[in-house]
């Protein structure tokens, strides 16, 4: 028997619909909002030693409430050199990984897509595989195959190509390797799935009007991916500019990308506040691709 | 446009004959042969249409014309060049795709465009160029459209216009009407027969509707299995088709096994009637030649008494009839037991004193000129 529920209630009960919507928002606002928030309010607090390591930004005494919302460490992140350089080298690094992993995966998607059906799942399989693998692993596995005694080395002096080995371990080039070797099935499924509803009929046509194969390419296949482009290099940018683990392994010395300097200011330094500026700020750079990435969306949307 | 309005065909008889040769094409697919041996001579200016059911190898010819696939063997000659090595973007022929595979990114201005683009025709030119071929398939207000806001119809006239705008020696039209609702069809079929002729470019179109074909082909081809069984203006592949898949692709047909029996050669003995059936034309065979006889429905004709010849006819019963809006069809069971289809105009049951009617014994009787002898 279903109960009957007052037609008052009624009113004020979401219908189900409405609480399936509701379910995913609610996971986003408790576990990323309410962090986030709590992340801000740090930033505008001060440090002290103690627990919590830095002071409440409310007080409230004699019934005053006072609120004290320090901006210090947002004028510290934006000016002093070591913030700046690190949000600099990381939006290079993310820049130059994106970039090289495009180079790499735009032609094997494809391939992939422009492949015999059976074949397909088969290849994908091969992009992903390197996920059955713990992230860790694979890239301390890269410490064998870059550090001066390596695969890489070992083989190329072996075979009396160079002298010296390759300065490839902890530098730039091991952080570039890493980074573009781990983002790349990020960047490849998407792309995939967008090269691969491309209609070939598409392409015989301009074939047929007298394009060569490149010319059909870049004014067929290439302007009608943009959008898979756009969605699989942010897929990529985004985390990479965060990225901690592989400069931290593969990176050299100087390589300081602003994951690492928040690890500082949090576990080395204990200035909360000022990791979580970083953190504020990094979100708020980040947001601008997106929101450019979104316009370009709405635009093609409302042209098609 | 209706068809009172329609041009007078201007005619291509002394057009050369030879314009487009297809020259013993093969194409297999693994173990199957798509294409098995096919020649053709298409006149210039000529329309021209390859009709077959889904399968039947139509479409990899058309392609192989296009250059989107390579023949095994065989050559594909156009206006007395060899195309047969050359890729699609170095022939001299167009094609306009089932789907009309418009550019979704480009405006209706720049899928025309495209062509002329990728031959760097300078800008002017271009742009007249663009708006003439516009202004033909009448879509120049159009023009800044995109696709996607556009109707079938009109997604069509534009393909048409991309695929003319080049001024193709061939141009290549697959299943042109199939992407349309079919209401529509009929018109559309004139409309765009009208533009192809006032264009004056030879065309190979390629369709599984045989109302298209006739509608708008000067000839066309019946192919199956491959191969081509007749080619011929509608009217020949109608009345004189020479093998039973033509006789009954295109339209229905009664066919009865027949023996050549005496007479001049003109006659066959048939089991299922009483009386041998009479053919035009004396064959030129043995006696014995067992033949596939075909007679069209609607040449049949019905009357409550005996018919005043002495071959051609049979008597039956009426089992089923069905009204159809522009005939009748009745299903008549003849005395061996042999069920003959007749499809009867409305004036004809008129001028009959009572309409037939289920278990009437009627008479069935046709001319020795709809008699057909088919060779396979």
């Amino acid at each position: 028997m279903r109960r009957r529920i007052p037609a008052w209630l009624d009113r004020w009960l979401p219908s189900g619909r409405t609480l399936v919507i509701a379910a995913p928002f609610a996971f986003l606002l408790v576990f990323f909002m309410v962090p986030f928030a709590a992340v801000l309010k740090i930033s505008f607090s001060d440090v002290r030693m103690g627990v919590p390591p830095y002071t409440p930004i409310a007080d409230f005494h004699d019934g005053v409430l006072r609120l004290t919302m320090n901006l210090e460490h947002y004028g510290t992140v934006l000016t002093d050199p070591l913030y700046v350089g690190a949000y600099v080298y990381s939006i290079e690094v993310a820049a130059l990984t994106t970039l090289l992993c495009l180079l790499i995966g735009y032609p094997a998607c494809y391939l992939i897509a422009r492949a015999d059906p059976a074949r397909r799942n088969l290849l994908l399989m091969g992009v992903m595989l390197p996920f059955w693998t713990s992230y860790l692993i694979r890239v301390y596995a890269w410490i064998g195959l870059l550090k001066n005694q390596g695969l890489i080395n070992g083989f190329l002096v072996g075979a009396h190509l160079i002298t010296q080995p390759l300065k490839l371990y902890h530098s730039n080039w091991g952080l570039l390797i890493g980074m573009v070797y781990n983002y790349l099935p990020y960047l490849m499924l998407p792309l995939y799935a967008h090269l691969v509803k491309l209609d070939a009929t598409l392409l015989e046509a301009a074939c047929v009007l007298g394009a060569r194969p490149w010319q059909a390419f870049f004014s067929i296949t290439l302007p009608m991916s943009r959008r898979g482009i756009v969605a699989a290099s942010l897929l990529v940018f985004i985390p990479a500019v965060g990225e901690y683990v592989i400069p931290e392994i593969l990176g050299g010395s100087n390589s300081l990308m602003i994951g690492r300097v928040m690890w500082d200011d949090f576990f080395v330094s204990t200035d909360w506040p000022s990791a979580a500026a970083a953190t504020g700020t990094m979100v708020l750079l980040l947001l601008l691709p997106i929101a450019w990435f979104q316009r370009i969306q709405r635009r093609e949307m409302g042209s098609a | 446009m209706n068809e009172a309005t329609r041009p007078p065909r201007l005619p291509i008889a002394d057009q050369p004959a030879d314009f487009v040769q297809v020259v013993d094409v093969v194409k297999k697919f693994g173990d199957a042969t798509a294409v098995d041996h096919v020649s053709l001579s298409i006149r210039k200016k000529e329309l021209f249409a390859l009709l077959g059911s889904s399968g039947c190898g139509k479409s990899t010819l058309l392609r192989m014309m296009a250059g989107l696939e390579t023949p095994d063997a065989g050559r594909i000659i156009v206006d007395g060049q060899d195309i047969t090595e050359l890729p699609p973007y170095e022939r001299p022929v167009n094609m306009m795709f089932q789907s009309y595979a418009l550019f979704p990114h480009m405006t209706v201005e720049g899928n025309v465009a495209y062509g002329l683009k990728r031959d760097r025709v300078d800008k002017r030119e271009m742009n007249e160029r663009v708006a003439a071929a516009l202004d033909l398939v009448q879509m120049g207000r159009f023009a800044r459209r995109k696709p996607h806001q556009l109707s079938g119809g009109q997604q069509q006239r534009v393909a048409l216009a991309r695929s003319l705008v080049k001024r193709p020696k061939l141009l290549l039209l697959d299943e042109p009407m199939s992407a349309l609702d079919r209401n529509i069809r009929q018109q559309t079929q004139f409309e765009l027969g009208n533009i192809l002729w006032s264009v004056g470019v030879t065309c190979i179109m390629v369709t599984h509707d045989q109302e298209e074909a006739m509608t708008m082909a000067d000839r066309l081809a019946v192919m199956d299995d491959g191969r081509i069984l007749q080619v011929g203006t509608p009217d020949e592949v109608y009345e004189a088709p020479t093998c039973r898949f033509a006789a009954e692709f295109i339209g229905s047909t009664n066919l009865f096994k027949g023996v050549l029996a005496g007479d001049e050669s003109r006659l066959f003995a048939c089991e299922d009637l009483q009386v041998p059936l009479q053919v035009n034309n004396p064959m030129n065979a043995r006696m014995g030649l067992q033949a596939q006889i075909a007679v069209r429905p609607e040449r049949i004709a019905i009357s409550h008494r005996p018919a005043a010849q002495e071959y051609n006819w049979a008597v039956g019963t009426i089992e089923q009839y069905a009204y159809m809006g522009r005939y009748t069809l009745y299903y008549v069971r003849l005395a061996g037991g042999r069920l003959m289809a007749v499809d009867v105009s409305r004036m004809a049951v008129r001028a009959m004193e009572r309409a037939p009617d289920y278990g009437d014994t009627v008479y069935l009787s046709w001319g020795s000129d709809c008699t057909v002898v088919l060779k396979q």
